[in-house]
């Protein structure tokens, strides 16, 4: 027997599932989470003093919230909880994991990753003004911070993200000027049959789209952006052009950008899972079972951070993973729980396909970016400096390109511009995305203190 | 263009097998000397120990016999912009070692002191002349060895600069076919490839770093390298301020680490134990309890980098030889067979170098600075140091 502890990173709805999961069949998991407070993103809790109401934080999702946080605290006796606690890298089948400059080697049986999902960013000229945020950090400020971005932003990107978040400052009392999505009326209706597996999250959505209306909010489709404007080193407006093509403009003082998510999957690589390029959400994942085993036999997957599933699927998925675990080292499991998850879990994924097609991420727009647009802020790297990797310089390949001119080799480690930056780099080349691959792991998955050290 | 060699030529005067630093400088070099030359790389140029490296264009603190060389390479770099219109970041911000014992110090004197004959001029400064020349570093200095023309550059930049420079000068530089055969033919070498045919040539070298072996094993020249990986890191970008590359003067393995700025603020550091090296995968895993490791003696060195944090990481495959020198020069028994490998972690700085001698060998038979030392014959006969 194999008595080396179970880990589980991320106490999102993944994490957090799995966790309970375990520990209903008696183990004692290890659960690291970055976060000070369990919740994840979504159902992200408050610091300790503010203290709105769920519904308030949460929306029409409050139950979910707080059963989660509940069912959280229940379990608490049984694991070893780390919060605020970050697994940076993996050495031989030892997990680093670091708290400040501590950092902890933790050796495990298997580990269930549940990392979950970053905004997926397409750059745009002033993408980089102050006053432009990501939608997840534009919610973040809300959820936690209970601040806005701005008096009066704009929503600009696609997905569903998009219009919950700009609903969400309506709601918070700071109406949206503009909500501008880059996915046309066409592409929303070709995902709607495929939607429609969800019926209630669509409702949702038609309902947020009809109380933006209903408040006057401008509602924009298949728009591309043109421009951020910079007025005095703060955000000043915005312009973008119709399908047409006639330029239109917004003055606002903030903007928030999103194109869809990217898994977070960085421990999956140095863990040397196997990824293959996912046509549905135009980027490389790991590769897992229906039950989120990955090519490597200690390694499950479950979340955001395998498959974009949003955060019901994400609980599904959490759950799925423990059970997969608990059979394959021969733990009862009962197949009927089994076939329920997976059914479930089958749901959300023809709702992830129909939101794939209703909300796609705008590859073109890679193609038509100006050379001087900053792709790579933490290098300052335009998007004219990657078509010259591209060309002069010969680069058939992302990692290619970043040795070359760098993008991606900043703080982010390409987790913000990574994905954009590949996009950029096949249109130069005039292959499709999948050919130029993505950008390699390496530790620390993030920032990691000069004065670390090991701790017992 | 370069992956299609269906266009090349299928034969040269010279076929160089290998496009690392060593194989893109000799094309290059070649290519002045008027030979026609086929470069036939099984991945991308540069993309191999010599994409990965330090970064370190230090002559101090090398073999003696290998000063020559080092300075001849020293001079080229300066010269870059000329040679292959670009340059690479060469900075020659000076290079120091730094030494905390009494013993350290001792050996800094004499090296300072044995390099003179060849050229390299060092300055010594101890306590407080080091402290007030070189105030980042920490109070308990006890000697500094300062060599002021040496420096740093970009590794991911030089070695894919002198590939296109090459191709550039009429070099037929081909990516993406592996050698996986090597055999003679009468008066011509005949070079298999992965799926991209034949090629001959009357002359070949072997520069395929740390997977050199089995190729000269198949010519009878017998010798053993070790792979390995050194462990490299970076920091986020801090103001500019540090200058020299520094390294820690110790026979200490654990303390032999070593670091550089970049003039956009990053400092780049590595050294301490090396991991082991996989030639079939061709990687070398980085473990992150060598960087862990690192960081007290990179304090040591210069304390206020432990405010830093490190952002990346990584290590590349490096072949090694029992007597830590390279193999360079013809092969001890077959004509027209030379050999540029085995570097010992310290190539990148010598990569132009032995591009230029390597190129003048093959050309005219003669060098202009003297590679006895380096010549594979070292490992054979009774008293072979190897096997
Ligand atoms: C992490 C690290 C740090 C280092 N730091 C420094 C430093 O600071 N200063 C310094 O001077 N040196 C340093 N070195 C050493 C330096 O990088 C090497 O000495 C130098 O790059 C060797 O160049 P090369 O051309 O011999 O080998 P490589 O760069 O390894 O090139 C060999 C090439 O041969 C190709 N090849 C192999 N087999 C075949 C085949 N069958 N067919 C076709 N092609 C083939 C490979 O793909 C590769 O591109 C360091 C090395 C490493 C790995």
């Amino acid at each position: 027997m194999d008595d080396r502890p179970v880990i589980v990173v991320g106490a999102g709805p993944a994490g957090t599932r799995a966790a309970q999961r375990l520990v209903r069949a008696g183990l004692r998991p290890i659960v690291l989470d970055e976060n000070d407070r369990q919740g994840g993103q979504i159902y992200r809790r408050q610091p300790p003093g503010f203290t709105r109401p769920a519904a308030r934080l949460y929306g029409t999702e409050a139950g979910k919230a707080t059963a989660l946080h509940r069912d959280f605290e229940a379990i608490l006796p049984d694991i070893d909880y780390r919060p605020g606690t970050t697994a940076w890298g993996v050495s031989g089948d030892v997990l680093l994991a670091s708290r400040g400059s501590a950092v902890s080697e933790l050796s495990f049986s298997a580990v269930i990753i549940a990392s979950g999902a970053t905004d997926r960013i397409m750059p745009c000229p002033g993408w980089t003004i102050p006053g432009v945020f990501s939608l997840g950090g534009a919610q973040i400020a809300l959820k936690a911070q209970a601040c806005a971005i701005g008096a009066r932003p704009v929503f600009m990107g696609t997905g569903p993200l998009l219009y919950l978040v700009a609903w969400q400052y309506l709601k918070a009392g700071v109406p949206p000027v503009a909500v501008l999505d880059t996915s046309s009326y066409a592409d929303r209706l070709r995902g709607l049959r495929q939607m429609a597996a969800r019926p209630r999250v669509l409702a949702n959505g038609l309902r947020y789209l009809a109380d933006l209306r209903r408040a006057g909010v401008m509602l924009r489709t298949a728009i591309r952006p043109e421009r951020i404007e910079d007025d005095g080193g703060t955000v000043g407006g915005i312009a973008w052009r119709t399908a047409r093509g006639t330029l239109q403009r917004a003055a606002c003082d903030a903007v928030g950008v999103g194109y869809g998510l990217r898994s977070e999957s960085q421990l999956a690589d140095l863990l040397k899972c196997d990824f293959a390029f996912d046509s549905v959400s135009a980027q490389w994942a790991p590769v897992i079972d229906g039950f989120g085993r990955t090519s490597n036999r200690q390694v499950y997957l479950a979340g955001d951070g395998a498959v974009l599933r949003g955060a019901d699927g994400a609980e599904a998925a959490g759950t799925l993973a423990a059970c997969a675990l608990l059979l394959d080292r021969d733990h009862p499991v009962a197949t009927a729980e089994i076939a329920a998850l997976q059914q479930r879990v089958a749901v959300m994924d023809r709702f992830r396909q129909g939101l794939g097609r209703a909300f796609p991420w705008p590859a073109h727009l890679a193609g038509a970016l100006l050379d001087e647009t900053i792709v790579c802020r933490c290098e300052n790297i335009t998007a004219g400096e990657i078509r010259h990797a591209a060309q002069a310089l010969d680069a058939p390949d992302i990692n290619r390109a970043k040795a070359l001119v760098r993008p991606g080799m900043g703080r982010c480690q390409g987790r913000m511009c990574g994905l954009a930056a590949a996009e950029i780099l096949a249109h130069a080349r005039g292959v499709p995305a999948e050919q130029v691959g993505r950008i390699r792991t390496a530790a620390p998955v993030k920032p990691l203190p000069l004065d670390s050290r090991i701790v017992p | 263009m370069s992956r299609a060699p269906s266009a090349a030529p299928r034969r040269a005067d010279v076929v160089i097998v290998g496009g690392g630093f060593m194989g893109a400088a000799t094309a290059f070099f070649l290519r002045r000397h008027g030979l026609s030359v086929i470069l036939l790389e099984r991945d991308l140029i540069g993309q191999a120990a010599s994409g990965v490296n330090f970064g370190n264009v230090r002559r101090q603190g090398r073999f003696l016999p290998q000063l020559p060389l080092s300075n001849l390479s020293r001079d080229l770099w300066g010269r870059l912009p000329e040679l292959i219109g670009e340059d690479a970041e060469f900075l020659p911000s000076g290079h120091i070692r730094v030494a905390f014992t009494e013993d350290n110090a001792a050996r800094l004197e004499r090296y300072a002191a044995d390099c003179r004959p060849y050229g390299l001029e060092l300055e010594l400064l101890s306590g407080n002349a080091a402290r007030a020349r070189f105030p980042m570093l920490a109070p308990d200095v006890h000697t500094v060895s300062f060599s002021p023309a040496d420096g740093h550059a970009n590794p991911r930049l030089a070695a894919p600069a002198f590939g296109r420079a090459a191709r550039r000068a009429g070099a037929h530089v081909l990516e993406e076919t592996e050698v996986t055969g090597i055999g003679k033919d009468g008066e011509d070498f005949v070079i298999e490839t992965r799926g991209q045919g034949v090629f001959r040539a009357p002359l070949l070298q072997i520069s395929t770093g740390a997977w050199a072996q089995a190729m000269a094993a198949t010519f009878g020249d017998h010798l053993r390298l070790i792979p390995r990986g050194p462990q490299m890191g970076v920091t986020e970008p801090v103001p500019y301020r540090i200058g020299p590359v520094i390294g820690f003067a110790s026979d200490v393995t654990e303390e032999g680490v070593y670091l550089r700025q970049v003039a956009r603020g990053n400092i780049v550091f590595g050294g301490g134990r090396r991991t082991d090296a996989n030639l079939v995968t061709k990687r070398a895993p980085l473990d992150p309890l060598n960087t862990i490791r690192q960081m007290p003696h990179l304090a040591r060195l210069l304390p206020d980098i432990a405010r830093l944090r490190v952002i990346r990481t990584w290590s590349g495959v490096e072949a090694y030889l029992d007597d830590d020198i390279p193999v360079m020069g013809p092969s001890a028994g077959v004509a027209g067979l030379f050999y540029a490998f085995g570097f010992c972690g310290h190539g990148f700085q010598l990569g132009p170098g032995v591009g230029h001698v390597m190129a003048e060998l093959i050309a005219t038979g003669k060098t202009s600075v003297p590679i006895d030392a380096f010549h594979i014959g070292r490992f054979r006969g009774p008293d072979r140091p190897n096997v």
